[in-house]
């Protein structure tokens, strides 16, 4: 047995929160149909309770179901069996009082920086011109200030996915949805950006659900981490990370770092996902 | 500039050619004879170009007035689409030109059958390239959209419009350059006006000269317009890649 790893595993029973979570995710389950009839098991009894203004990583292998129990979450497909509540709500449609930062960044190509950043309340039917304002604010503070007028295809890639985070975030929502937000992106812009994201969850305290298959980013920005077993996606362990904040891009080097990276290492070499 | 240049490289490899080979001028008469040419009938040819042009006009405009809203219907509705799809695919398997004499019986010799002719031509591209284009959107968009509670005609408007765009135009410019082929077709089967006619009877006369003056005169007229429709594409859709690809 590996399990003298020097981390503090909480046990799949253990669902996090208290009962006052912000997010509660019971029994939920999905299956898809395909073609020939046959059906395919997504996500298989996932329990999960997440609380206000934390931060929560789903990891695991590609395929495992995270990104399906993120588009569970945020109401974009139905479960086949189980319920997704946040706060007073039970998720069975969309749901709206919510950012989503994809993969790709999906930027319009025919809209400026701040007209992307916008286009959030032009969606809702809002008169995006009060927000103007907020969302330069917004633009500048994720390092941006200047690129107003310009367009997405005059951008990076990291400048294009902190587009996308201005737009996730300019309607003020309590939660953050990510999904691989930082897989497209080169490993420094992806540091960078990683960094940037602590500095504004920590000032702006959302609570903030973030897919990924990187171990090493989940454990620098997570205070849960929720290792996913491969198809179906069930929870194989819920990790806290007890590292101190804000965490330095050093704290890479790290025992305690170390530590919590093993732990899921052998987590993920138990389940046949490493050789 | 470079297109200036490539036609001087085209018509200078045409004079030599004749001069080098001894093309008898009623096969291929050098540049400098079709340019006299043009001259020469150039009152003439001006009426036939307006006729020839205002039927390319009405046919390309008549297309894209109905291809791009038929299109938004077959991708809003899925039933609707199955039902107008199958018998706008097999109207085009019917080739058009074999439907101009048709026309001719039903429409008459004037301008009409002539624009119903590049109409069924020019219409196709414009459809497909329209739905397309409609239906290329990134499935994430549309879940994005979703999260933000737009309703569908606010995503089909804001989003799926501007989107397909880009294809819209690539529909409309190779219609640009079919409108052309459909008006001709109709003006060989039966007109007394128009660059069709012309063709026709240049060539029932052995003018060849003429012919290459009308032939000039007709590449002249479908290039403006086909750049024309470009300009238009510019003008609307800066931000569109293919634009940017090649910057003028």
């Amino acid at each position: 047995m590996r399990r003298e790893d020097a981390v503090q595993a909480v046990s799949a029973t253990d669902l996090g929160g208290s009962g006052s979570a912000f997010i509660r995710v019971d029994g939920l389950c999905k299956t898809f149909a395909a073609q020939d009839g046959s059906v395919t098991m997504a996500v298989d009894s996932v329990d999960l309770h997440i609380g206000a203004a934390e931060f929560v990583s789903l990891l695991g292998p590609s395929g495992c179901g995270k990104s399906t129990l993120l588009s569970l979450i945020a109401g974009l497909i139905e479960p086949s069996g189980g319920s997704v509540d946040i706060g007073d709500v039970r998720v069975a449609a969309p749901y709206t009082n919510i950012g989503i930062v994809f993969q790709s960044d999906l930027l319009l190509d025919w809209r400026t920086v701040l007209g992307n950043v916008l286009v959030q309340f032009e969606m809702r039917g809002q008169d995006p011109r009060p927000h103007a304002a907020r969302a330069r604010a917004l633009i500048a503070s994720v390092g941006l200030a200047g690129f107003e007028s310009k367009y997405p295809w005059e951008l990076s890639g990291g400048m294009r996915q902190r587009v996308s985070l201005c737009r996730a975030l300019i309607h003020d929502p309590p939660l953050l949805l990510m999904d691989e937000p930082f897989g497209a992106l080169d490993a420094l812009t992806r540091e960078q950006l990683q960094v940037d994201l602590q500095r504004i969850w920590q000032s702006s305290r959302k609570t903030v659900v973030f897919v990924t298959h990187s171990i090493g980013e989940a454990v620098f920005l997570s205070d849960r981490v929720v290792v996913m077993t491969p198809r179906p996606g069930r929870i194989r362990e819920v990790l806290r990370i007890d590292l101190p904040r804000p965490r330095a891009i050093d704290v890479r080097d790290t025992a305690a770092f170390a530590a919590n990276v093993r732990h899921i290492n052998h987590l993920f070499q138990d389940m046949g996902v490493i050789h | 500039m470079w297109s200036a240049g490539s036609f001087l490289l085209i018509f200078v490899a045409w004079d030599l050619a004749v001069r080098l080979f001894e093309i008898p001028p009623y096969l291929l008469p050098p540049p400098l004879v079709v340019l006299s040419a043009i001259a020469e009938h150039w009152g003439t040819l001006g009426v036939h170009t307006i006729w020839t042009t205002l039927t390319i006009l009405a046919g390309f405009f008549a297309a894209a007035a109905v291809a791009i809203p038929l299109a938004m219907l077959i991708v809003v509705s899925p039933t609707l689409g199955r039902l107008i799809y199958p018998p706008m695919v097999a109207t085009q398997a019917i080739p058009k030109i074999a439907l101009a004499p048709l026309f001719s019986v039903w429409f008459g010799f004037g301008m009409m059958p002539k624009v119903a002719v590049a109409f069924l031509i020019a219409f196709f591209p414009i459809v497909i390239d329209t739905i397309v284009g409609l239906r290329n959107i990134e499935p994430g968009m549309i879940q994005l959209a979703r999260s933000m509670g737009a309703p569908p005609r606010r995503v089909f408007l804001r989003l799926r419009l501007p989107n397909a765009l880009p294809m819209i135009f690539g529909g409309l410019k190779v219609a640009s350059a079919l409108a052309v082929v459909g008006a001709l077709t109709g003006e060989f089967v039966g007109s007394d006006k128009g660059l069709g006619y012309v063709l026709m009877q240049a060539s029932g006369n052995l003018n060849t000269a003429l012919l290459f003056a009308t032939l000039v005169v007709l590449s002249v007229v479908a290039m403006v317009f086909f750049y024309a429709v470009e300009l238009v594409e510019r003008i609307l859709i800066p931000w569109h890649v293919s634009q940017r690809a090649h910057p003028s």
